[in-house]
């Protein structure tokens, strides 16, 4: 079992381990729709609320079901069920609720499915043996951590765009200097708390 | 094997639980209930379950709004006034829709989806528009592409349309019926008869679809739609200019002119590319020795090949339109065309006074 503490877990994934910025999972959807803060923080939510449900629902799984059956071999099929079908839920209640918000995600809601931060954020639950509540702390954190990166990213986007780009890092070149700029100062984050 | 038997029921237990999960959800979520629709306060009034578009729902109850697209989103044509209950304004309408008009309600009727009783306002004429039923009559080859198609008019038998109007021909398809535009090239006076000039474009749905009809088919329309407001002042020259496959609002706007005003000045510009595009000239022509106000120019863009004989202009149109067009107090023209023929007549008509609400010009 993992010793560490619920609230390191939590904050580390946000700050230290945050899964976007140390990890590089989930890239493509944060590239493309970081250009609104709104966008960012309404696709942030839909992630962050995937990713804790997902986890916790895959950990009831995996501990409760496959562990005992001698199935974790199936982990990978089941914990991608789980999410495609929690991000199915998911697109119906913002296509409800928010039609605004689901038309400005467009194709990136249901992408969420193969967003791979949160079958990352499943595998790590899994490697690293938490227990339920530092899995749902985990799943927590790294959906926030994710959020918190793309929202940073939406902002630094918004205000660049009165910045003078160079001609051939306009677009995506700018954008990935940027996020690497962001990752190397989240480092800075790494003597705070130490988790693996 | 145990473990292979085991794996496989999880695996489907866990699947078919997910499922389940997710049809109560949309149970809930996705069901909107039994919504009215109100239209111009009141006076059209019907309920409709929740979850269909807009425009969809308005069909379903014979009210046939304008829709080039058939629902797509690309056309821009379904604007009506949302008075109350529409939502907000989706991305996907506002490229249609300016600021004012987003302010007075306006929304595309096509991207509206129907979740709570809502209100519209149309104007008077849109419900109006009928269904009609039709039998091809005739159909008549004008050039190696073009076919004029005349329509018999079965339920209702009449229609009353103005020079100018289009109708929306419903044209089947595997995913459903689409519905697409076209001008009646027929005069208003001919009550019992649709006639269409139909250009086959490659892999056009419902250009395919007209050009496979044969006598006796059934065709489905609903129309007559379009503003354009032919002037009734018999002083006022009106100026066609068309190109490619506009002829069919012109020759119905010439022919319905002469036939209650014989003396009034009327001239009819037609660009095509080479003789083998060139149709009802002759027609015209007669027409211009029995009317000798009536002017009538074709020209043709493409240099003559060595063994086609030509007596017109030559050119594109909208020179033609320079050299002919005689200085005129009071003026209207009705363009249909490529847009770039429209902005070069529209240029030149300006040059000579043509105001702009004068100039009426056809998008297709």
């Amino acid at each position: 079992m993992n010793a560490t503490p619920v609230w390191v877990i939590f904050v580390a994934s946000i700050f230290t381990n945050n899964i976007l910025l140390a990890s590089f999972l989930g890239m493509c959807s944060f590239l493309v729709c970081s250009n609104r803060i709104e966008t960012a923080l309404g696709l942030g939510t839909a992630v962050t609320f995937v990713t804790v449900f997902t986890t916790a629902l895959n950990y009831v799984i995996y501990r409760y079901l496959l562990v005992p059956l001698g199935l974790e071999f199936l982990a990978f099929i089941i914990f991608i069920a789980v999410i495609a079908a929690f991000v199915q839920f998911v697109e119906m209640f913002v296509e409800r609720f928010s039609p605004k918000l689901y038309y400005a995600l467009g194709i990136f809601l249901p992408l969420i499915t193969v967003n791979c931060a949160i079958l990352g954020a499943a595998l790590f639950m899994v490697i690293r043996k938490y227990n339920f509540l530092q899995s749902v702390s985990y799943g927590l954190g790294a959906g926030l951590g994710w959020a918190l990166a793309i929202a940073l990213l939406a902002g630094l986007r918004e205000k660049m765009g009165y910045s003078n780009v160079p001609a051939p890092l306009r677009g995506i070149g700018i954008i990935m200097l940027v996020t690497g700029v962001i990752a190397m100062a989240f480092m800075g984050f790494a003597g705070m708390l130490n988790v693996q | 094997m145990m473990t292979v038997l085991l794996a496989n029921s999880v695996t489907v237990g866990i699947f078919t639980g997910l499922t389940v999960m997710l049809l109560v959800a949309e149970k809930y979520l996705a069901a909107y209930g039994q919504c009215t629709v109100s239209v111009n306060k009141g006076s059209v009034v019907f309920e409709q379950t929740g979850g269909v578009t807009l425009l969809s729902a308005l069909y379903a109850n014979k009210i046939f709004i304008p829709s080039a697209c058939g629902g797509k989103g690309s056309c821009g044509y379904c604007k009506v006034a949302v008075l109350g209950g529409g939502g907000p304004v989706l991305p996907t309408e506002t490229p249609y829709l300016s600021r004012r008009e987003i302010r007075a309600g306006m929304r595309l009727a096509c991207q509206v989806k129907i979740k709570e009783n809502i209100e519209l306002r149309l104007p008077e004429e849109l419900l109006s528009i009928k269904e009609y039923r039709a039998r091809v009559a005739r159909v008549r080859e004008l050039t190696h592409d073009i076919k004029e198609i005349n329509l018999e008019l079965v339920d209702p038998s009449e229609i009353s349309q103005r020079p100018g109007q289009y109708i929306q021909i419903l044209a089947p398809t595997e995913d459903g019926p689409v519905f697409r535009a076209y001008s009646i090239s027929s005069p208003a006076y001919d009550r019992n008869l649709v006639q269409l000039i139909v250009r086959l474009v490659p892999g056009g749905i419902a250009s395919t679809y007209l050009h496979g009809l044969k006598e006796n088919d059934e065709v489905t329309f609903t129309g007559p739609y379009g503003d354009f407001r032919l002037s009734e002042d018999p002083e006022t020259e009106i100026v066609c200019v068309g190109g490619g496959c506009g002829m069919a609002p012109i020759a119905n706007i010439v022919r319905s002119i002469l036939r209650r005003w014989p003396n009034r000045t009327c001239y009819l510009f037609f660009g095509c590319r080479t003789t083998n595009d060139v149709f009802y000239l002759d027609d015209f022509r007669a027409l211009a020795k029995e009317h000798p106000n009536l002017k009538v120019i074709y020209a043709l863009s493409d240099p003559l090949g060595p063994e086609e004989r030509w007596d017109g202009d030559t050119g594109f149109i909208h020179l033609s339109v320079d050299k002919y067009l005689a200085a005129h107090s009071r003026h209207q023209a009705f363009l249909c065309g490529p847009p770039p023929m429209i902005e070069a007549v529209t240029k030149i008509l300006d040059g000579r006074g043509f105001r702009k609400e004068e100039i009426f010009y056809d998008a297709f």
